[in-house]
């Protein structure tokens, strides 16, 4: 197992089926891009989960510092008229 | 009966038999790899790669499944697959001699699962013109799993092959072990000549050539040399074994020959 230690991690997104976006799903370890592909297959694609398979290293992802989550997001939550829930829905429509 | 009636009915059954001869020969390889890469799990150098050797295993006894219930039905001995595969003694078994042979480390189950591969690749795309409807069926199933292998493996080839010099000494020392074993893989006998006549099996003679290009590729991008190709004396698919068979029969069966018809 010591080889999976030198091995980066790579992030795997899936999309589940044409016409859906690809969505996070875990990681997994590999030597480069195109083993990255195998194992997620051989991971995360072996029930039909997917039709499509994105593999990203996970050092190249930035991710939003949590220190600073008060600053990004706090802001939002006093502010609820941007969410679209003042207008009258008409009777007849059913599917909103 | 007249004996041209006779005559008849013994052509049907000798037909019927090489027939069922023939897909045990087709099904046999799978499932044995399929054994032997089971016995990867739990080992493989990372656990993606335990994954992907399990799949892979998975998909080849899927295969022999198909291919031994076939041979089953059209044996009309009712023996089912599991009977097929379980009670069977290894010279009643018709694989390849190379399918046989031990896993010996990462590079040498690579290395073989290579060869085969690529073989299963050519044999099933030209299976899958097969006049049987029933064979050209699971062939068609077959071939895409057949070439997911293909791609695993000359990936690990041309990884271990042009990695270090350990790796490549390693490979190269196993390519020689296994590749007196690739004779018999499209050396066409009696029983293959008829039924690529028939329309029910492939050329192999054609196929060599296929196959000769898809692995020169694999070998030339992975810095490895050819070696040379010699007579063999080996001929596992007339269910003629090395020693290594009866082993792994011995444990696969194991459970079948002690406790016959225990399920669970």
């Amino acid at each position: 197992m010591t080889t999976t230690n030198d091995w980066p991690l790579y992030e795997i997104f899936i999309r589940a089926r044409g016409g859906l976006e690809h969505k996070h799903v875990g990681s997994v370890h590999a030597a480069d891009a195109r083993m990255a592909i195998e194992h997620a297959r051989d991971v995360y694609t072996r029930r039909q989960e997917g039709v499509s398979i994105w593999v990203a290293r996970s050092a190249d992802i930035v991710a939003s510092d949590p220190a600073e989550a008060d600053a990004l997001f706090e802001p939002a939550r006093d502010k609820i008229y941007r969410h679209p829930t003042f207008y009258d829905i008409p009777k007849e429509v059913e599917t909103l | 009966m007249s004996a041209a009636v006779t005559n008849a009915v013994a052509g049907a059954a000798v037909q019927t038999v090489s027939r069922v001869h023939y897909l045990l020969r087709l099904a046999d390889p799978s499932l044995i790899l399929a054994q032997q890469l089971g016995a990867w799990i739990g080992h493989a150098p990372a656990i993606e790669e335990d994954l992907g050797l399990a799949n892979t295993a998975l998909d080849l006894l899927g295969q022999a499944r198909l291919l031994l219930e076939y041979a089953g039905e059209l044996e009309g001995r009712g023996r089912d697959a599991d009977a097929l595969a379980f009670l069977r003694d290894p010279s009643e078994y018709l694989n390849v001699t190379l399918a046989e042979q031990p896993n010996g480390d990462f590079g040498d189950t690579i290395v073989r699962q290579f060869l085969i591969d690529a073989w299963q690749c050519e044999l099933y795309e030209r299976l899958c013109g097969s006049t049987d409807a029933r064979l050209a069926a699971i062939a068609a199933k077959a071939v895409k799993e057949a070439r997911y292998h293909l791609r695993y493996s000359s990936g690990w080839v041309v990884r271990l092959g042009d990695g270090t010099a350990e790796s490549h000494a390693r490979m190269q020392a196993a390519l020689a072990r296994l590749w007196p074993y690739t004779q018999e893989l499209c050396a066409a006998d009696e029983l293959d000549r008829a039924m690529c006549a028939e329309g029910f099996g492939a050329d192999l003679d054609a196929l060599r050539d296929a196959w000769s290009r898809r692995v020169d590729a694999v070998l030339r991008e992975a810095t490895l040399a050819r070696p040379a190709d010699a007579p063999y004396p080996w001929q596992g698919k007339q269910g003629r074994h090395g020693e290594h068979l009866g082993h792994l029969l011995a444990e696969m069966q194991y459970l079948q020959r002690a406790f016959p018809g225990a399920t669970w």
